[in-house]
């Protein structure tokens, strides 16, 4: 237990941690004490100099973003002293800062609009000529307004500590100060926003959100990022049933405030004009729409008639979903050829712990453990969030971190210690971190698919012989990746792997339910009944006999498990016209096909201790994933080659 | 050749050897008492070197005026990271212009007070942080340095010794808010000249977050005299509190302006009229800027004082960096103050917003009164701002630009009458 | 990018005097040293002082817009630099820019047709007590009247 000590705010008496700064001991008392540059989880800048107190014994007025609350200190923050100093700052900071408010993204939901309201004078003394420069765009997304940034570094401090990608720089001095950009004139960058979110007037503006709207005429779904595995909650602003932004300033979630470019502005998929709104048939070699009743009436003949039925299905769709969709497989179809495209060993993950939940690592568990060891993942680019947790660790807490690649990653910038591997050489690049591994409190490994089968095993075993508490995140690839497996949608009891149902030559039936198998190989059986359901006319959807428009992750409610198995809610953003959701779709096959849908047995699927065929990660990127960033036009609009970032094009940005 | 003819009123102790033949070489510095003190500070301990300090009364010359034994102090007698002697150089303050005379004259008794520091502190490297401005001193120092190291009074085994220290010059780019000690360490480290947050000082944490001692030219320049005739010796030639002598630079209106050493608590009026000269023409003296563009501005009335910290804080002004213009009855201080603004708005590092958007907005407020556009409620505003800055910035560069605005607000109303805008009569 | 043998050298000490990791805090005086063999800071001379300081280019730029004496445009030649702070305001500074302004046909931070000069309009430079004062390039010039600012500008054109 930390001590406490015990000061007065505001006449009111307040107890708190030795140590904690004013401004949070006050805010801990539900007494405001206002900052723009002061942000929680950044570093200090005492720079606004809007949080300016008094404290009694102390001549001049006091900066309460850096002081250390000490005991029997008496502060005011509610005196005229006080409000004079806020007012004559905002004072000062109105004067270059234009008053466009009427057509900035930021009105109305801007900081320093608010500050003025509450702490500002109702006039204005300055009646000279403000200093004006001309909007930039440093990116597709990043658009910087030099005359309303209000210089609280927040940008700055989010791209070099929260991100690790030192992507802002603050130029000039005094009243030309102005924040830069990496190269010259441009950003080179993930691209992921968090400069805009964070920015509290409207200095940054988005390309994908400027002009669309005002802020209060959205409604907002705080709903879960449907692109890579980490889960992130992303809050999206949607406005005539269109999403127009997602972000999560309100910190719910597992990610904080944190998103990267694909929470952020990857939800542009849903309105694409390629976007499948209605069944369609195959009449010779085209498509020819059809009603619903005619697509499940064919299907539900095709299925009926098919005596061996494979089933493929999603790493995107829900856990209710691929519960469903297993049990009609095994209980409706009659078959155990059921797979989905697999990225990680889960079923040796899990027999190699067997049964230890507790060595299971939340997402929670990156940011406080001691040390982290990376194997073979590229975490920045395939699992920002996961690395926004371990960048955070070190920064807050100077956790070890550890990389055993077989290329530069971001994270070597951090490193204790980066040991680079030829593939197959990772386990042995860990056994050379043993001592230095052995001496911290506890340890989180997390590796990719690099490590599978015996390797996975073998890691496991290490990692327990080392005699300290050792946590583990066997990394997967795709938004519920973790649920496909959980709910069962895995072959058992001699059912066919993804590949063999593909290659197998006699398979009747196909159904693919939100997957692209056909995209790197092709179908064996030249005369199956194939079923796809999915957002777009994918490459296996095109060898579909029938294709029904199904429902994107911000179309429907239910929920999805991230990489480290933590279960969350999907909630229903908007709605498109013509589709279905997944869940929707299986209810009315099984009506078509006059199953009664069995009662649910109470029973999880049985976990394997290991599966045929095959586990690769697709190896996605920020800028890249699945099929669904084809889709996106600004996925599409900022793809770059993955590592370009950091791969030595520059120095890595010293910390000196 | 000197800038300026000495004064048989001064009391020449740093400045001794300006003006003798070749000042500048070591053989000159070693024919004239050079390495004495080094060589008897080395025999005596560290505690005690820094107590000779203290006892001497010596105060930081930069223009904070803090004692500089007690800084010496403060740096931790062990530390398992190396401690490093930096030199500011930077002189940039309004009004200043005695550190160049010091490097140019006489760089080996600024170095021999850095190896004196260094002993004290026990550093074995430093760096003069020279502003870029200077570039023909940082010349004259490198040879210094040059002459010193070929000559075993730098690097390894200093003076035969057996102490090891290295010293190198660091050219600044133009900054006066490099001055600043945090801001020159940041610079240093080869960033914007932004002042960082205190604590920690720098002499727990300073140059790439070691240990670092950091004092202006003048200071160093005066310990070998502090270490050679006695801290008590020094602090005689001074007022209690401030010991010793300084330079001052009078510069302005008067007719022999000139840097000139000076024992502290001298009469201001008699370094004007004697030292100085008196001002050209015979003509009335109306203010005095005490210690650099920073001060706030005294009256001529006020100005009857001998000059040392307490007095002058007691008149509302500050010594500063000894940087003392003369201004006669025909100054404009509209147009004086607007000077300074410009200065500190071009100046500002733009950190924090009140300094930031203070300064510039008072430049323009007093723009705009000498382009013949000010309205009588500007003098209000100009004062109401500069207290709107004073003592909220982040560091002292706001009240430097604020204090010398308030006193011309204040103390010299009349001379905003003519730069106002002829008030409408209704008839 | 390379440069005259004796920059090279200048640049080597340079990065050897600073503690070890520490070539950031070479990034300044390599600028302003640099900038004088090369005329002004290029992007190209950014990237250079960035790779050899192990630094990024954001970095570099970053310092070279704070520090007032870096310039991304050539100066010319001679660059002559009049102070009009305090010290020479009240002896006439401000006259003498006014004068260096008529006599290159300049203002300030422009530079003459034919490259020889620019002009500056400077903050304090050190040289209160000798106002006013006149830097070209590092040459210190004390009392300067117009017709020594006449002189000493004439006197560099007749170099050519």
């Amino acid at each position: 237990m930390a001590e406490l000590v015990k000061l007065t705010i505001d006449g009111k008496g307040v107890e708190t941690e030795k140590g904690t700064l004013l401004i949070e001991a006050a805010r801990q008392a539900g007494i405001e004490i206002p900052s723009f540059c002061y942000y929680e989880g950044l570093t200090l800048q005492a720079a606004c100099r809007m949080c300016l107190v008094e404290v009694e014994k102390t001549p001049k007025l006091q900066v309460g973003c850096t002081l250390p609350v000490a005991e029997g200190m008496v502060v005011h923050t509610d005196s005229a002293t006080v409000a004079g100093a806020r007012k004559g700052t905002l004072e000062f900071l109105l004067t270059n800062h234009p008053l466009d408010c009427p057509v900035c993204d930021k009105g109305g939901e801007c900081e320093l609009q608010d500050m003025v309201f509450r702490y500002g004078a109702g006039e204005s003394r300055f009646v000279e000529r403000k200093v004006h420069t001309d909007e930039q765009q440093w990116s597709p997304v990043v658009y910087f307004d030099a005359p309303r940034c209000i210089l609280c570094y927040r940008c700055v401090r989010i791209c070099n500590e929260g991100m690790g990608v030192n992507a802002l720089g603050v130029a000039a001095r005094g009243v030309g100060s102005e924040i830069i950009p990496n190269f010259h004139d441009h950003l080179e960058c993930d691209e992921c926003g968090a400069c805009i979110d964070i920015c509290p007037v409207g200095a940054l503006t988005s390309g994908t959100y400027r002009y669309q709207t005002r802020p209060w005429e959205m409604r907002h779904a705080g709903t879960i990022c449907t692109h890579c595995a980490d889960g992130c909650r992303t809050t999206l602003g949607v406005r005539n049933d269109k999403i127009i932004r997602g972000n999560n300033r309100d910190r719910s979630g597992i990610n904080g405030e944190f998103l990267c470019i694909k929470g952020r502005y990857g939800f542009d998929f849903v309105e694409h004009p390629e976007r499948l709104q209605s069944p369609m048939q195959r009449v010779g070699d085209r498509f020819e729409p059809v009603s619903w009743s005619r697509a499940l009436g064919t299907i539900a003949e095709g299925f009926a008639t098919g005596a061996k039925c494979g089933v493929i299905g999603s790493n995107h769709t829900t856990n209710e979903e691929n519960l469903f969709l297993a049990r009609f497989a095994r209980e409706g179809l009659k078959t155990g050829h059921i797979d989905h495209h697999r990225t990680g060993d889960l079923a040796t993950f899990f027999d190699a712990l067997s049964g230890r939940n507790e060595a299971l690592a939340t997402t929670g568990d990156l940011y406080t453990a001691k040390a982290v060891l990376i194997v073979g993942a590229d975490l920045s680019q395939q699992h920002p969030l996961l690395a926004f947790q371990v960048r955070a660790n070190v920064r807050h807490h100077a956790a070890h971190v550890y990389t055993v690649t077989t290329g530069p990653v971001r994270e070597d910038q951090q490193a204790a210690a980066s040991v680079r591997v030829q593939k197959g050489g990772e386990l042995a690049g860990v056994e050379s971190l043993r001592d230095q591994l052995k001496r911290h409190e506890d340890l989180v490994i997390v590796f990719g698919d690099a490590i599978q089968g015996e390797s996975l095993r073998k890691l496991v075993g290490f990692g327990d012989s080392l005699g300290i508490p050792v946590k583990y995140v066997c990394l997967v690839d795709y938004s519920n990746s973790r649920g496909a497996f959980d709910m069962g949608l895995i072959p058992q009891s001699g059912g066919m792997s993804r590949e063999q149902m593909l290659a197998a030559s006699d398979l009747d039936v196909l159904w693919v339910v939100g997957a692209n198998p056909l995209k790197s190989a092709s179908l064996a059986a030249a005369g199956a009944f194939v079923v796809v359901q999915d957002l777009f006319l994918t490459e296996t959807a095109r060898r579909a006999d029938i294709v029904l428009p199904a429902a994107s992750a911000y179309e429907k409610n239910g929920t999805v498990t991230n990489v480290c198995g933590e279960v969350q809610k999907l909630k229903q953003a908007v709605k498109v016209m013509g589709t279905k959701t997944d869940l929707e779709i299986f209810g009315l096959i099984a009506k078509e096909m006059g199953i009664q849908w069995p009662v649910a047995s109470g029973q999880w699927p049985a976990r394997p201790a290991a599966l045929p065929g095959l586990i690769q990660s697709a190896g996605d990127t920020l800028f890249t994933s699945g099929s669904l960033s084809r889709y996106s036009k600004i996925l599409n609009s900022v793809m770059e080659a993955p590592g370009a970032l950091y791969s030595g094009r520059w120095p890595v940005a010293g910390g000196q | 050749m000197l800038y300026n003819e000495p004064s048989p009123l001064e009391t020449r102790v740093v400045s001794k050897r300006f003006g003798m033949l070749n000042s500048a070489s070591l053989d000159t510095y070693l024919a004239t008492d050079g390495y004495q003190a080094f060589r008897k500070a080395r025999e005596m301990k560290p505690e005690q070197i820094v107590e000779e300090v203290k006892t001497s009364a010596l105060r930081g010359r930069g223009g904070a005026g803090f004692p500089t034994g007690l800084k010496w102090s403060f740096v931790p007698r062990t530390s398992p990271h190396p401690k490093y002697i930096i030199v500011n150089a930077d002189e940039s303050e309004p009004g200043t212009c005695k550190d160049r005379l010091l490097m140019e004259y006489d760089p080996h008794q600024m170095i021999e007070g850095i190896l004196i520091a260094a002993l004290a502190v026990d550093a074995h490297a430093g760096y003069i942080y020279i502003r870029g401005e200077y570039r023909y001193l940082i010349e004259i120092v490198d040879r210094a340095i040059a002459e010193a190291y070929a000559k075993g009074y730098l690097g390894k085994n200093v003076a035969g010794t057996g102490f090891d220290f290295d010293l190198y010059t660091h050219s600044g780019a133009g900054a006066y808010e490099c001055g600043e000690e945090t801001a020159l360490l940041d610079s240093i480290e080869g960033k914007r000249g932004i002042p960082r947050m205190k604590p920690p000082f720098p002499a727990v944490a300073g140059a790439w977050g070691f240990p670092t001692l950091l004092n202006n030219v003048e200071t160093f320049s005066a310990v070998p005299e502090i270490i050679r005739s006695g801290g008590a010796a020094f602090a005689a030639l001074g007022v209690p509190k401030a010991g010793g002598t300084r330079l001052v630079c009078i510069s302005g209106h008067v007719n022999r302006p000139g840097v000139y050493e000076l024992p502290l608590g001298y009469p201001m009026l008699k370094s004007i009229y004697e030292v100085a000269g008196g001002i050209p023409g015979g003509r009335k003296l109306k203010a005095v800027i005490p210690g650099g563009s920073s001060c706030p501005i005294l009256k001529a009335s006020e100005c009857d004082i001998p000059m040392d910290y307490d007095t002058l804080a007691k008149v509302g002004s500050m010594l500063g960096s000894g940087g003392m213009v003369v201004m006669d009855e025909t100054t404009d201080m509209v147009r004086l103050g607007l000077r300074i603004m410009r200065f500190y708005a071009h100046e500002s590092c733009g950190w924090c917003i009140p300094c930031r958007e203070g300064t510039t907005w008072l430049k323009k407020i007093l723009t705009r009164m000498v382009e013949g556009h000010g309205q009588r409620e500007d003098v209000a505003l100009l004062g109401e701002l500069s207290k709107n800055m004073l003592g909220r910035t982040f560091c002292a560069l706001g009240d430097a630009a604020a204090l010398p605005t308030i006193s011309i607000v204040e103390k010299f109303a009349e001379d905003f009458e003519k730069h106002l805008k002829p008030e409408m009569v209704m008839v | 990018m390379t440069f005259s043998p004796q920059l090279e050298e200048r640049f080597a000490k340079m990065l050897s005097i600073y503690p070890p990791g520490r070539e950031r805090s070479a990034v300044i005086p390599m600028l302003i040293y640099a900038q004088d063999e090369v005329g002004a800071v290029t992007r190209e001379l950014v990237e250079e002082v960035a790779r050899r300081c192990k630094v990024t280019p954001l970095q570099v730029d970053e310092v070279v817009g704070y520090y007032s004496m870096l310039h991304r445009k050539p100066s010319g030649k001679y660059h002559v630099q009049v102070c009009t702070n305090i010290s020479c305001l009240l002896t006439g500074g401000e006259e003498l820019y006014e004068h260096a302004k008529k006599k290159l046909g300049i203002g300030h931070k422009e530079v003459t047709p034919d490259g020889q000069f620019s002009l500056e309009e400077v903050e304090c430079m050190g040289a209160c007590s000798w106002a006013p004062a006149v830097e070209i390039n590092y040459d210190f010039h004390h009392f300067v009247t117009p017709e020594k600012l006449d002189q000493l500008i004439e006197g560099l054109r007749s170099k050519h």
